[in-house]
């Protein structure tokens, strides 16, 4: 289990690493993290011509607030940085919750918050998160203007995104979230640290009657790509979430908006009975911490 | 061989300078280059933790970083903690609780747990046990190993 | 004879090398001007080679040479039988197919050698591998047990009629005749899973022939030094004692380990030879999955006859066991299965027949467990059955069937696989399991704990079962003690360690009987070349057979001790004194020779020594049982079980072992709380799975899931019962494999019991909470 030969580049400005980006095309391949990356490529399932490694670009690595009061968060911050982040926990604690289940530690102090968006594994969690809170995707290219994606766009079907190959993930951005928001991430997976067999996380915010005003929620490992439902807000919004409310977005969700495979670990009858308990969970959950005023 | 890159690693406080194919594994250039068998290889997956290093301080694993990638940095094996005939006190705890029985995975148990009780001096057993989650043991099921986190943890903070 | 040492926690004199990264494993061996070795596996379970092209692999800089089974000429051939079959047992049928190090012709099973490729570094050899063209025709795989049994369309071995390995029947009583006065007959099929061995360090292999001396010098982590030995000095036409075999520090064996004859130890001595270079070969984590050995995959069909008042009458059980492609390690395995499936209990009619089956996949050989497990798993789980369908407390009608002290040693009758007909030796299996309710708290969980948690919704289930383990198997082992003219000993065994403390136990009992400090005893294990008789690290026999080698070869060294005090100061033998590292005459401490001094006087240069004494404070002594020492055990497991995910949860995990006398306690919870996480693994993580192809689904550890430490429970109780065995003069039994045998039959019994109210009944070993999901609801809908 060795990796092929490759040609490494390790630039030290974004700049330099988007000439390099540009010059190698095809070719060439990010290393962030390379948690990952390196992995497969010492299956040689992975064989990448060239690896651009951004570990040398101080400047990728930061969580800095916004002037919204969000977060803008450098593509190479590490995830363990980031799970233990003070500001992330004030502003956004559902993202210290989901760290958590990433792997194991060792995994997190050197994967990259940016990477693990951009690899776009359909059963990692950071995609799934990326998108459920709506991350802002800073997407920077040679000679190209700066472009910002919406998570939910960014990720097109299993590790593919609209990032071009002479292009990088550079920032992401969270907004703020509104008053009277709650959020909860829920996952059953065989092990800690394991693939997620079904994951939901969901976002509510409560009017001032109670009432969902909002929600967002991403079925995790249980389709092909993550899946955003809609059944939630068509079930909860403007109405006040009851046990009952909440059951029928479970019932409706699971039956409707998912596709969970069979594999090893599990039919897709069982995942889709877990997506079922987790959604409720998850926005029980949510809900009362929204409640509590997020 | 392709194109090698020159670079500067400081292992346990000493600086060696080498040449690497850029696809070396830290962990073989650990293991093979410089000579330091105590770090070892479980699965080069990442997923059973006995190549755990310090980089620059941090629990990580060997296996999925390229040897190219330390260079400027600064690495921590075993063989930084203790000697036989000087043991650091949380490898003496595993001695003394009986923490080890083939001894392939030990010092990647002690490379995640020796930070580990820097941070938290006063862990609970689910700590201990969720710090340890990314290491696997097949010998010992875990229990003996938590009880020398424990008793490490202990003599550590009386220490101080 | 004060024991100082025996039955005391003494830590481990070998740790402070563990510990500190200065206990070299066999890829930590740097021989000048080694070439690494890279074996290209095969894609295919089943398939017909027409031609492997390596030419181009051949040109690419930094391979140095490519084998393909043809460039071997007449080096190839099938291996020998490592373990031959029983032949003890009248009618049994047993067909020879012993692996090849390299596939020639046809390819049977995924992860078969086609090439070795030599080159500078393992990884310019594994980029060979893209130069290598591998022409095949695949064949359909089989991979089913039962239909590979009765279907002879796909054959492994062209060469035979079917894919029989072996056809093995023994039987006690008659189990027909009992039946017939039987109130309840229950019948199941049952699976038990194929897991892995799965040792934290893979599978490595170094040889170093050096031209001038015509030695052989090899590294390897094998639990079989001394197999390996002889069979590389046949196979190169060699003297055993041209070839050397070092195990260095060995990374976990659980079985795997103990093969040989594999493309390593056949392949690798040959070229190193042949190119007069070292050649190192690392096994990778894939590799071992693929191409390492594994165990378990058995399908039961059992069927249990009883009184009506819960006396057994008799068991049936005819079961088929995957043998792999190959059945170069012979039968043990199902036939400790045979052995263990009705050892705990009265059973007066037993009938059990292997049907050993030739499947498309890798070779199955011992892992901890070892057969056991799946009798144990079998047995426990109908007496769970039977105990339903009698309306009785499984726990009741075991302490009706339960052995007890007063009938051993009670001769069972079936042949195992040390050939003899089994006998168990001692123990009280009644107690070990009255033992064991009482710590759990039977009456307590049931009448106030666990319907209290069912009020608070909580699925909670407990479950009690018994086992024996079958240990310390012959034909011997044996060990050399020295004492040298510094004083200190050194004891060398041809029997290789993995971990199991052996430097430390072996050591504790020659201390105490040479008085000496434990760790002036210095233990070499598994180099041939500091004693090369034995037979290898199998069944749980280290303790037992080197342990009392140890301690005979030590007594034979105190005598000489004696004698040779008793010369020095002419006074007679039982006025000798022996301090600790010194003699003296009894009443004269102020006039002491120390053992070092003593070494000297017994290896005298010049003068006369008396006929029949033997030079040196040195002895060799060996050991061979009649038969093996069976330990013994209950365990009780309390589950809980999510009732929406099924993710279940060990709360409580109690252990009673009788291992007889225990030679250092800590060790000894070591080896048993090891064998129980692999236990627990076994039950709710692992598990091996070949596809209908015949390709490996699980072959990484993101698939095949090992115990974690948050998968544990937080606590392994275990009650030490001290029944010593007759069969060897320190009453020792083995555990290595204690703790991996009862927890799968345990957990699903305590499982059935979280769901009490709807007739769950779990027919295999393996279990994921998807698998618990599917029980539940066909038991609700049933």
């Amino acid at each position: 289990m060795k990796p092929v030969n490759f040609d490494y580049y390790a630039p030290t400005s974004v700049e330099e690493a988007l000439d390099t980006l540009a010059e190698l095309g095809y070719n060439g391949k990010v290393l962030a993290g390379g948690q990952s990356l390196i992995a497969a490529m010492n299956f040689r399932m992975a064989r990448p011509g060239a690896l651009v490694d951004l570990n040398n670009i101080p400047e990728l690595s930061y969580i800095k607030p916004t002037p919204e009061g969000g977060l803008a968060i450098g593509t190479m911050t590490r995830v363990y940085a980031v799970e233990h982040s003070p500001e992330v926990a004030k502003r956004f604690p559902l993202l210290p919750e989901v760290a958590k289940f990433i792997a194991h530690p060792q995994i997190r102090r050197r994967g990259t918050f940016g990477g693990a968006i951009a690899h776009a594994d359909p059963a990692g969690q950071l995609p799934s998160i990326s998108m459920v809170m709506n991350m802002k995707c800073l997407i920077k290219g040679k000679g190209k203007e700066d472009r910002w994606v919406d998570a939910p766009d960014l990720i097109i079907g299993p590790f593919m995104t609209v990032i071009e190959p002479d292009e990088m993930l550079a920032e992401v951005v969270i907004n703020p979230l509104p008053a009277r928001t709650g959020a909860r991430y829920e996952q059953v997976s065989r092990q800690n640290g394991g693939y997620a067999q079904a994951a939901v996380a969901s976002i509510v915010t409560l009017d001032e009657k109670d009432n969902c005003k909002d929600v967002r929620m991403i079925l995790m490992g249980v389709g092909e790509l993550p899946i955003l439902s809609t059944k939630a807000s068509e079930i909860l919004v403007g109405n006040k979430p009851t046990t009952e409310a909440i059951e029928a977005v479970a019932e409706e969700a699971a039956a409707s908006e998912i596709d969970p495979a069979t594999d090893l670990h599990g039919t897709a009858e069982y995942r889709r009975s877990i997506t079922r308990v987790l959604i409720v969970r998850s926005l029980t959950e949510a809900f009362a911490r929204a409640e509590k005023g997020g | 061989m392709s194109q090698t890159f020159p670079i500067s690693v400081t292992v346990n406080g000493k600086v060696y300078n080498r040449e690497v194919e850029p696809r070396l594994l830290l962990s073989d250039f650990l293991r093979h280059d410089l000579g330091l068998i105590g770090t070892h290889v479980g699965c080069e997956h990442g997923i059973c933790g006995a190549c755990t290093i310090l980089f620059d301080g941090e629990p990580v694993r060997s296996c999925l970083i390229f040897a190219v990638q330390a260079n400027g940095h600064e690495i921590r094996t075993v063989e930084s903690l203790g000697t036989p005939d000087h043991l650091h006190p949380l490898q003496q705890s595993f001695k003394d609780k009986h923490a080890l029985q083939c001894g392939f995975c030990t010092p990647g148990f002690l490379m995640t747990l020796v930070p580990f009780l820097e941070e938290h001096p006063n862990p609970s057993e689910d700590e201990i046990r969720e710090a340890i989650d990314g290491n696997i043991c097949r010998c010992t099921g875990y229990e003996k190993i938590v009880e020398a986190v424990e008793d490490a943890a202990a003599k550590l903070s009386q220490a101080k | 004879m004060t024991a100082k040492y025996l039955s005391q926690p003494i830590k481990r004199l070998e740790d402070k090398y563990l510990l500190t990264g200065n206990a070299r494993y066999v890829d930590d061996i740097e021989v000048p001007g080694v070439l690494h070795a890279a074996f290209l596996r095969s894609d295919y379970a089943h398939a017909k080679i027409n031609k492997i092209d390596v030419s181009e692999a051949r040109k690419r800089p930094g391979v140095v040479a490519v084998f393909t089974a043809e460039d071997f000429g007449d080096f190839w051939k099938p291996g020998p039988l490592q373990v031959p079959p029983p032949t003890a047992i009248a009618g049994s049928k047993f067909n020879a197919r012993t692996i090849v190090p390299i596939a020639k012709d046809k390819i049977r099973y995924s992860g078969e050698a086609l090439a070795v490729v030599i080159a500078e570094s393992r990884y310019i050899a594994e980029d060979a591998f893209d130069d290598i063209i591998v022409d095949v025709e695949p064949l359909p795989a089989v991979i089913d047990l039962e239909k590979a049994w009765e279907d002879t369309s796909v054959l492994v071995h062209d060469d035979l009629p079917s894919n029989m390995a072996a056809l093995v029947s023994q039987e006690v009583g008659n189990y027909e005749e009992a039946k017939k006065n039987a109130d309840v007959v229950v019948s199941k099929r049952m699976l038990v899973e194929h897991v892995a061995g799965a040792a934290m360090e893979n599978r490595g292999f170094v040889a170093k022939w050096d031209e001038q001396d015509q030695q052989m010098t090899i590294w390897a982590n094998t639990q079989s030094p001394l197999t390996v030995r002889g069979s590389v000095a046949r196979n190169l036409g060699l003297a055993e004692s041209q070839v050397r075999v070092i195990t260095p520090y060995i990374g976990g064996g659980f079985g795997p380990k103990v093969m040989t004859s594999l493309s390593d130890d056949v392949l690798i001595p040959w070229i190193a030879k042949k190119l007069n270079r070292p050649i190192k070969w690392t096994e990778d984590r894939r590799e071992n999955f693929l191409a390492t050995t594994s165990e378990r995959d058995q399908i039961h069909h059992c069927e249990i006859a009883l009184k009506k008042d819960g006396t057994i009458l008799g068991f049936k059980d005819v079961f088929y066991h995957n043998t792999g492609a190959y059945d170069s390690y012979g039968m043990t395995v199902p036939l400790n299965t045979q052995t263990h499936t009705i050892s705990n209990y009265r059973v007066p009619n037993f009938y059990t027949e292997i049907r050993m089956v030739f499947t498309n996949t890798m070779v199955v050989t011992p892992v901890r467990g070892a057969g056991r497990s799946e009798g144990v798993f079998v047995m426990e789980r109908m007496i769970d059955f039977a105990a339903k369908k009698l309306g009785m407390d499984p726990t009741e009608l075991r302490l009706k069937n339960l052995l007890t002290a007063e009938e051993m040693p009670h001769k069972t009758g079936i042949i195992g696989q040390d050939f003899v007909a089994n006998v168990l030796d001692s123990g009280d299996y009644l107690d070990n399991y009255q033992k064991c309710l009482k710590a759990v708290d039977y009456e307590k969980f049931r009448k106030e704990i666990q319907p209290k948690a069912r009020k608070e919704g909580k699925r909670l289930g407990i479950g009690v079962v018994a086992f024996t383990e079958g240990t310390a198997v012959g034909p011997y082992e044996g060990c050399k003690v020295t004492i040298s003219t510094n004083g200190k000993v050194t004891m060398a065994t041809g029997y290789s360690t993995q971990g199991q403390g052996h430097q430390t136990v072996f050591a504790q009992i020659i201390a105490d009987q040479l008085n000496v400090k434990v760790e002036d005893v210095k233990v070499i294990t598994g180099d041939t070349g500091s004693f090369a008789w034995g037979a290898g690290t199998f069944a749980s026999r280290g303790a037992t057979l080197v342990g009392t080698a140890s301690y005979l070869a030590a007594q034979k060294v105190r005598a000489k001790i004696f004698a040779t005090a008793s010369k020095a100061f002419g006074v007679p033998e039982d006025e000798i004194e022996l301090g600790e590292g010194f003699v003296f005459v009894k009443g004269k401490p102020e006039n002491k020779i120390t053992l070092g001094d003593l070494a000297i006087k017994a290896n005298p240069m010049r003068g006369v020594v008396e006929p029949g004494v033997e030079p040196g404070l040195e002895a060799t002594a060996y050991y061979g049982p009649p038969h093996g020492a069976t330990g013994s055990g209950a365990l009780a497991v309390i589950v809980s079980v999510d009732p929406e995910t099924y993710k279940v949860k060990v709360e409580r995990f109690v252990m009673v072992d009788d291992c007889g006398t225990i030679i250092n306690p800590l060790i000894l919870d070591g080896q048993i709380d090891g064998g129980v996480s692999m236990g627990i693994g076994n039950t709710l993580y692992e598990k091996m799975v070949y596809d209908e192809n015949g390709q490996m689904l699980t072959a990484s550890f993101m698939d095949y899931l090992m115990p974690q430490a948050t998968d544990m429970p937080k606590k392994i109780e275990i009650i030490h019962q001290h029944n010593k065995s007759p069969l060897n003069p320190l009453g020792i039994k083995g555990i290595g494999e204690a703790g991996a045998i009862p927890p799968g039959p345990a957990i699903c019994q305590a499982l059935e019991d979280a769901f009490s109210e709807i007739p769950l009944e779990i027919l295999e070993s393996n279990l994921n909470p998807s698998i618990i999901y599917d029980y539940v609801k066909k038991a609700r809908n049933s």
